[in-house]
């Protein structure tokens, strides 16, 4: 099953400061209670912003930002989707940032919010830049791996080929599992624990 | 050049590899509870997919129960639809369920085990990041989202980055009053909250191979916190004597069989690993988290460390929020709440080791104390040897089974900016359900030691 086509994203960026930070602060548990993801996106951050009213997710300025510029290990610990979710409900398309946590990462791609890291230096410069100038257009390109600002560009890295899943709308992961189900089979036939002792 | 367990799991599991350079790994034990799974089953039915494997899929509810009046419908109606949505859901799917009713029911981490359901070399998932935990059993359990619990429903398979291998090789005896717990922590604080990203931590050496199944599970549980998306033992005989007789594992002649197979899983003597670490157990604390990540943890005889350059703000923003100050020891640090649970510290020995400390003592008056066993047979276990007494008598409250005070889900919570001294694992600004409530995490006996106290203590001199 083809997805939506990712490549180009455009937009202003919004900046968090601040190593592992972990998906309870980027969506607190209590809005786990839930059976949908709706009306997460209201709540991103919802305790930081309320222990920081200068939070940048509450600062008007950065409203409609679609890049989110973080630091290291960013989304680390609890394994919900609700923050990715709760992220791209707000508006965010893009990450960029020094790490990801794994499972954060994964969860992401699922539902085709992308993440890209570059190294420490380009990323200070960015959030230098953007807290500077937040009305700053930047535009990430998949296909070039470049992030560009204000002329000027830097380089960010992501894998090929989830960049490749993500370019051809290949990143929606259960119908590329589903292709070929009769290998699924063939390995629950094979698999002891299955097949029986 | 020999194969660890996770190659020779991952190979057996590999259905094929995939266009996006990940691999398709086939999934043999898929478990799954109320919290990150409505929207899965929500995605199948907007598909008009079903569960391919609806008997490798086993469902049970633990994160938002109340652990005190479990009477339906709950008072949170939230709380409720979840829970109503999972038994539809497992009705519509044909799941098995262990729903409040069934002496099955607990927390995921726990049953799984405990039920014979957690095999070495199998390949686990759950939407739930310490589903690490049944690695202690030699299986490859991975923590996954709820994108990916519709994936493994839908196609009893994951589409999965490769990982390496790093061995912890933890060595040496461990003095009494030092738990599984402590070692954990110190492992985490060594090798940092993110220095497992990538990787699946293979727990070896003298001191992992003496332990019990429990004091792995305690380890493996953890290992998410410094960042492992996998954690895991080698099987052995204390393995395959846990899992003799359990409801889900094999049985007479084909448990023999299996225990060999079981046995020809683990990783060889001269396997290639990414990287191999030691750690000298002889020397670890009795640890107590002092900051907002897994990490920021000191031997209880030890200061609170100060902000320095270099650390990008990051203790000085942790002893902001905790409301520590650098350079005093965590001793004597004052709690409010002592909380005895979770999956990584809620099995029955970890009960025993709470409840010997607190044995004949009393709770200190200011301490609200909780004890919360993680599952309902542990509950019965405990009950049956009057350790539910002994924490009464002490002044804890005895509990329900379920996830309790280790994430803001159910009932049991901090209040304002309450200490709490926890057997849990996470110490995020705001886990324990109160955006400026903080955590101390510690062994069960050090968190009843701090509950008699009243501050934090050296479990050491408490009971000598
Ligand atoms: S006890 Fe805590 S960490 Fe374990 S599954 Fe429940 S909420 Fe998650």
């Amino acid at each position: 099953m083809s997805t939506r086509q990712i490549d180009r994203i455009e937009g202003t960026a919004i900046v968090v400061r601040g190593d592992n930070i972990d998906t309870d602060r980027i969506i607190p548990a209590r809005f786990l209670k839930a059976v949908t993801f709706d009306g997460l996106g209201d709540h991103v951050f919802e305790d930081d912003r309320a222990a920081m009213p200068a939070h940048p997710f509450s600062n008007p300025v950065y409203t409609g930002a679609r890049i989110l510029i973080v630091n290291e290990n960013f989304g680390s610990g609890s394994s919900r989707e609700h923050a990715p979710q709760a992220l791209k409900r707000w508006g965010i398309e893009a990450c960029v940032g020094e790490s990801f946590s794994e499972i954060f990462r994964g969860n992401a791609l699922a539902i085709g919010l992308a993440c890209v890291t570059a190294s420490h230096e380009v990323i200070v410069q960015l959030m230098t830049m953007v807290e500077d100038a937040p009305s700053s257009t930047l535009t990430l390109s998949l296909t070039d791996r470049v992030l560009t600002a204000d002329g000027s560009s830097v380089d960010v890295t992501m894998e090929g080929p989830v960049r490749d899943a993500l370019r051809t709308g290949t990143w929606d992961a259960t119908g590329l599992l589903l292709d070929d189900f009769d290998v699924v089979r063939g390995v629950a036939a094979r698999v002891p624990y299955i097949r029986g002792f | 050049m020999g194969k660890t367990l996770l190659k020779k799991v991952w190979d057996l599991h590999t259905v094929r590899p995939l266009s996006t350079g990940q691999t398709q790994l086939f999934i043999g034990l898929h478990l799954i509870h109320e919290v990150t799974t409505p929207q899965a089953f929500d995605m199948l039915r907007a598909r008009d997919t079903g569960v391919a494997f609806p008997h490798r899929t086993f469902a049970t509810t633990d994160h938002i129960i109340p652990t005190l009046d479990q009477t339906r419908p709950f008072a949170d109606p939230l709380a409720e639809a979840m829970l109503s949505a999972l038994e539809k859901n497992c009705d519509e799917f044909g799941i098995p369920f262990w729903n409040l009713d069934s002496d099955r029911q607990g927390i995921v981490h726990v049953i799984g085990p405990e039920l014979g359901l957690t095999q070495p070399g199998m390949t686990i998932a759950c939407g739930d990041s310490h589903t690490s935990t049944h690695g202690a059993l030699g299986a490859v359990a991975l923590g996954i989202g709820t994108s990916q619990v519709r994936d493994v429903l839908a196609s009893q398979s994951l589409a999965i980055d490769p990982l390496k291998v790093r061995r912890i090789a933890v060595n040496g005896s461990l003095v009494p009053g030092v738990f599984a717990k402590d070692v954990i922590l110190e492992i985490i604080n060594r090798m940092g909250v993110k220095g497992g990203v990538g990787q699946a931590y293979e727990y070896g050496g003298t001191t992992i191979d003496r332990m019990s199944i429990d004091e792995r599970l305690t380890v493996c549980n953890m290992s998410i916190e410094g960042g492992a998306r996998v954690g895991y033992v080698n099987p052995d005989d204390t393995t395959f004597d846990y899992l003799r007789g359990r409801p889900f594992a094999p049985e007479g002649d084909a448990f023999e069989r299996a225990v060999n197979w079981w046995r020809s899983m683990a990783s060889d003597a001269d396997a290639d690993y990414d990287d191999v670490v030691e750690i000298d157990a002889t020397t670890i604390e009795p640890r107590v988290t002092w900051g907002i990540n897994p990490g920021q943890s000191v031997g209880v005889s030890e200061r609170i460390p100060s902000a320095a350059s270099g650390d990008n703000g990051a203790v000085a923003e942790a002893l902001d929020f905790m409301g520590l100050t650098g350079g005093a020891p965590i001793k004597g640090t004052r709690i409010d709440v002592a909380f005895v649970g979770s999956c990584t510290n809620s099995r029955l020995s970890d009960l025993r080791e709470a409840a010997r400390v607190v044995e004949g003592r009393s709770v200190a008056q200011h301490v609200t104390a909780l004890a919360v066993p993680g599952s309902q047979s542990v509950r019965v276990a405990a009950e049956r040897e009057g350790l539910d007494q002994v924490f009464r008598n002490a002044g804890f409250e005895w509990r329900g089974a379920g996830c309790s005070m280790c994430l803001a889900m159910n009932p049991d919570r901090l209040d304002g900016d309450q200490v709490c001294a926890s057997s849990s694992n996470r110490n995020f600004k705001g886990r324990q359900g109160s955006p400026t409530g903080r955590t101390l995490l510690m062994s069960p006996a050090m968190v009843a030691a701090a509950a008699v106290a009243g501050e934090v203590t050296d479990v050491r001199d408490a009971v000598s």
